[in-house]
């Protein structure tokens, strides 16, 4: 504390100092390319495959939706360790509506969405206005949701659902251009998310600029710009090759990009890293900390029914099973995408990547035939090291 | 007397800065040295240096203690030699006993079995030595501060300890409090035990001092005798700022314009113990342009008065009513407190005030997100735009306000904090302890923007524990005992006589309150 003020002077400067100051945004990047092309060249070319892509956002879809709301939780200083039970119990819930009492599509969504805002709303509010750990909770929520899908399911599948309901996770965006393969639309969207990317990066160092912000260094801006789009761009033209633009993964980069907005720029976004950084101080701010906590375990719950569905519609069944352990891939992701256990720290961006990192793993090693035993292993390891990383360079700060 | 410990030429560089520049202290046996400088002058950076937190060999010099050179690795290798420290932030764990706190780490046991009735033996006589009359068994927990600081001691005493380091012990304590810590101080010294205190508060530093060394940017100033030299407190200001500070409170014509806040028979009750009234019949009012002080011991229920009105922040069972402008105002919220144009600067900024790990831009618009959004979306440059003119209004030492405010000094995390209660434009901003913790030039600083404050037609209230602040700041000084306003003085009339006066004729049978404490 002493030294901090005499530290002045010697703040941006070079590049390494720049570099080791923002390492863990850049490591994390760096990590998820390097697993790629590690994978990349022991599967011999399988990951990058169009239909590997494919799958690749297919099966994570719902990892990152629920990674979205947890971000948010674990930011407000919460964990909720229910979400795998809450999303198999939405997905019973969907099919029983669908499958056994004939509800049409339309209808069964919304009402599974209300579902789980439900469910939110009951964890929040004992967590928020009963002052109760989230993890004691959750943990209770873990139970009763996976008991009451045992029991809506009478611990049987239900199955399978009309194509209407399963193009949630399985559909195609059609391709407006009439190319057929290559896939004219996924091109159009990847040269627009390449210019979008390049746009608002230099609107953001103008802005910098202008008022006198931290600027990036432009080596880095422009390396960091030409990886992320030279890769998306790269994804895209794969995806044209096979079928095109999932249907799901559009609804996971709207709002992930909405989360990100809300997170960064709205007093919304502010007030839940305040409430999560200095519960007290928020609160004689006069932010209302108990509604912020409240409406985080909502969210969870509208965003976990969100991805109960998701999973539901692709594998066309529901099942007593659906999303068991998966919270633990959700808080995973949070984690190695950086944000801290203690709350208040964490971006949006993070928990994507996190999320991808983590999915990657996954999909790379069975395409390896490794085991699900060694997978764990390796999984929870990840997770030591990317965490332990965080801790090391904070102690060394 | 011959020394028992001489610090020679210590010299402690960080990357890119020189904490402690050819600093010596020489502590003379069974002496009570102070040690004074403003924050940042490196008074903790030598603690730790000579107490093996900085191991040897990461500084240049030497340190002799006991006519030998030491070499300390860690703090197990000083205390083992009998020099022991009492930081400011008291290192117990709350939810074990007396006893177990004292002994923890030391454990009298054999093979790992506690021995329970020496520890509590022991403890006994120790809690004796410092004048505690707790049983050993009473969690650490259910004390005030002022008693956790004496276990603190009891457990230096029970490691045979030779040189004792109090960092700012009076800090958190009340005046009734700091003088028993000095007593026992004095009783300790007759027993022979050295002793070395670091205090901001310079009356106890003449009072127990047998020499003083100050400290300015990491170098020695100036170490004098207190019984050969003529000290004043002046002369030891001077030094630890290095200017003359023949004012510490700036002037301020008196000003009192329209009434700005009543409050009226205002009572709480414990948060916890429904039948404990905390606050009793309160009432007050402030005008504009006024500073209005409020002093009382520690535990007589100002904190506690001043976060009730604030939003019911504190207790239950809240009555009487607060106006603005002559109109009743709802401050049943913190949110309706500060749109009534209430602002309340904790007394504990760290925990209370500030988010550490944010920004200072970030917390300077907290309490008035809306000021910088449209539609709920923060506007990046315009929140830069305040926090810039903050920086530069309040005078917050810092490279840029995107620094964390938990890299700054006391003084400027203080800065902050009224930072982001001046942006949500209040009428009357109620100051508790605003000066606790920070240095004689940041404390300065602070006095200035309240007087600015009053400049504007702002009312003021200061709660403080340091009756010279209030006697030197505020136009009038209400004083408060048990939960109750005993007495209201002019500046013209009060001095810290008069107010001790009507705090110990108030005297009332119940105990007190403990809610500070």
């Amino acid at each position: 504390m002493e030294l901090a003020e005499n530290k002045r002077g010697n703040n941006g400067g070079s590049l390494v100092q720049y570099l080791s100051k923002h390492l863990r945004e850049y490591g994390l990047l760096v990590a998820l390319i390097a697993i790629m092309l590690f994978f990349q060249v022991v599967t011999d070319g399988t990951l990058l495959k169009p239909v590997n892509i494919t799958n690749l956002f297919l099966q994570n879809s719902y990892i990152i939706i629920m990674a979205l709301g947890m971000l948010i939780v674990i930011v407000a200083g919460h964990i909720d360790l229910s979400v795998g039970s809450v999303m198999g119990f939405i997905g019973a819930l969907a099919a029983v509506m669908m499958v056994n009492w004939g509800w049409p599509v339309w209808a069964t969504i919304p009402a599974c969405l209300v579902a789980g805002i439900v469910i939110g709303a009951w964890q929040g509010y004992w967590v928020a206005y009963w002052k109760i750990p989230a993890f004691i909770v959750t943990l209770a929520g873990m139970l009763v949701f996976r008991g009451l899908s045992l029991w809506l399911l009478e611990g049987q599948s239900v199955g399978p659902f009309e194509r209407s309901f399963q193009s949630l996770s399985t559909g195609f965006i059609p391709d407006f251009t009439g190319l057929g393969r290559p896939n004219g639309t996924a091109l159009v969207a990847g040269v627009i998310a390449v210019m979008l990317i390049v746009w608002l990066g230099l609107r953001q160092r103008i802005t910098n600029r202008k008022y006198g912000m931290e600027e990036e260094p432009a080596a880095f801006f422009w390396a960091r710009t030409i990886i992320v789009s030279g890769a998306l761009f790269y994804v895209m033209y794969k995806l044209a090759g096979f079928r095109g633009l999932p249907n799901v993964m559009i609804s996971m980069v709207v709002l992930t990009l909405i989360y990100a907005f809300i997170t960064e720029n709205t007093t919304l976004g502010r007030r839940i890293y305040a409430l999560g950084g200095n519960e007290k101080a928020a609160k004689l701010s006069g932010i209302k900390t108990e509604r912020l906590t409240f409406l985080a375990f909502v969210n969870m719950g509208m965003l976990a029914a969100l991805a109960g569905l998701i999973f539901a519609a692709r594998l066309n069944t529901a099942t007593p099973k659906a999303g068991f352990g998966f919270e633990l891939d959700v808080i995973a992701a949070v984690f190695i995408g950086g944000a801290s256990m203690s709350g208040g720290s964490g971006k949006i961006i993070g928990a994507v990547v996190g999320a991808f990192i983590m999915g990657v793993l996954n999909n790379g090693m069975s395409i390896m035939g490794i085991g699900i035993d060694y997978q764990q292993v390796i999984k929870g390891l990840v997770l030591l090291a990317a965490v332990f990383f965080d801790v090391y360079q904070k102690n060394k700060a | 007397m011959t020394s028992l410990l001489e610090m020679c030429a210590i010299t402690k560089e960080f990357p890119g800065v020189k904490a402690l520049d050819n600093v010596n202290l020489t502590v003379a046996r069974g002496e009570i040295h102070a040690i004074c400088g403003e924050n940042g002058a490196g008074k903790s950076t030598l603690m730790k240096v000579l107490s093996g937190v900085y191991p040897a060999g990461t500084y240049d010099g030497e340190i002799r203690y006991d006519g030998q050179t030491a070499q300390f690795a860690d703090i197990n290798d000083s205390e083992e030699l009998g020099i022991i420290i009492i930081h400011q932030e008291l290192a117990l764990v709350p939810l074990l006993s007396i006893a177990e706190n004292i002994f923890l780490g030391n454990e009298r046991a054999t093979k790992g079995v506690v021995d329970w009735r020496e520890t509590f033996r022991m403890t006994t006589d120790l809690l004796d030595k410092v004048g505690l009359s707790e049983p050993p068994g009473t969690l650490v927990d259910s004390l005030g501060v002022g008693k956790q600081q004496l276990v603190e001691i009891a457990k230096a005493l029970s490691k045979d300890v030779k040189l004792l380091i109090l960092d700012e012990p009076t800090a958190a304590l009340s005046e009734h409090d700091s003088q028993a810590l000095l007593d026992l101080m004095l009783e300790l010294k007759a027993q022979g035990v050295t002793q070395i205190i670091i205090s901001h508060k310079l009356n106890e530093v003449r009072r127990v001092a047998d020499s003083v060394t100050v400290i300015r940017d990491g170098a020695t100033v100036s170490t004098m005798n207190t019984r050969t030299d003529d000290i004043t407190e002046d002369r030891i200001v001077r030094d630890m700022v290095g200017r003359d500070m023949s004012n510490r409170y700036p002037p301020r014509p008196h000003r009192a314009g329209e009434m700005l806040m009543e409050v009226e028979d205002w009572s709480v009750w414990h948060p916890e113990h429904k039948d404990r009234q905390v606050i009793r019949n309160a009432s007050f009012r402030v005008r504009a342009g006024e500073v209005v002080g409020i002093a009382g011991l520690m535990g007589s229920g100002r904190t506690e008065l001043a976060m009730s009105i604030f939003g019911r922040s504190y207790g239950q069972n809240i009555s009487g009513r607060v106006k603005m402008h002559g109109r009743e105002v709802d401050t049943s919220t913190v949110g309706r407190a500060i749109e009534s144009g209430l602002a309340y600067v904790t007394e504990d900024r760290k925990s209370l005030g500030l988010i550490l790990e944010e920004t200072i831009q970030k917390n300077t618009t907290l309490a008035n997100l809306p000021s910088v959004s449209r539609n709920g979306i923060i506007s990046e440059g315009e929140e830069t735009r305040v926090a810039e003119r903050y920086r530069q209004a309040m005078n917050i030492r810092t490279p840029s306000v995107f620094q964390k405010v938990m890299n700054l000094s006391g003084g400027n995390q203080q800065k902050v904090v009224l930072s982001k209660w001046l942006f949500s434009e209040p009428e009357v901003l109620i100051l508790d302890e605003p000066t606790r913790g920070i240095d004689v030039g940041a404390k300065f600083e602070i006095y200035n923007i309240i007087n600015s404050l009053s400049e504007q037609g702002k009312g003021v209230v200061m709660i403080s524990s340091e009756m010279p602040e209030l006697l030197g700041m505020c136009d009038r000084i209400y004083v408060m005992n048990e939960g109750a306003l005993v007495g209201e003085l002019s500046a013209a009339e009060a001095s810290q006589e008069r107010i001790m006066s009507m705090i110990v004729t108030d005297v009332v049978d119940e105990p007190a309150m403990g809610a500070a404490e």
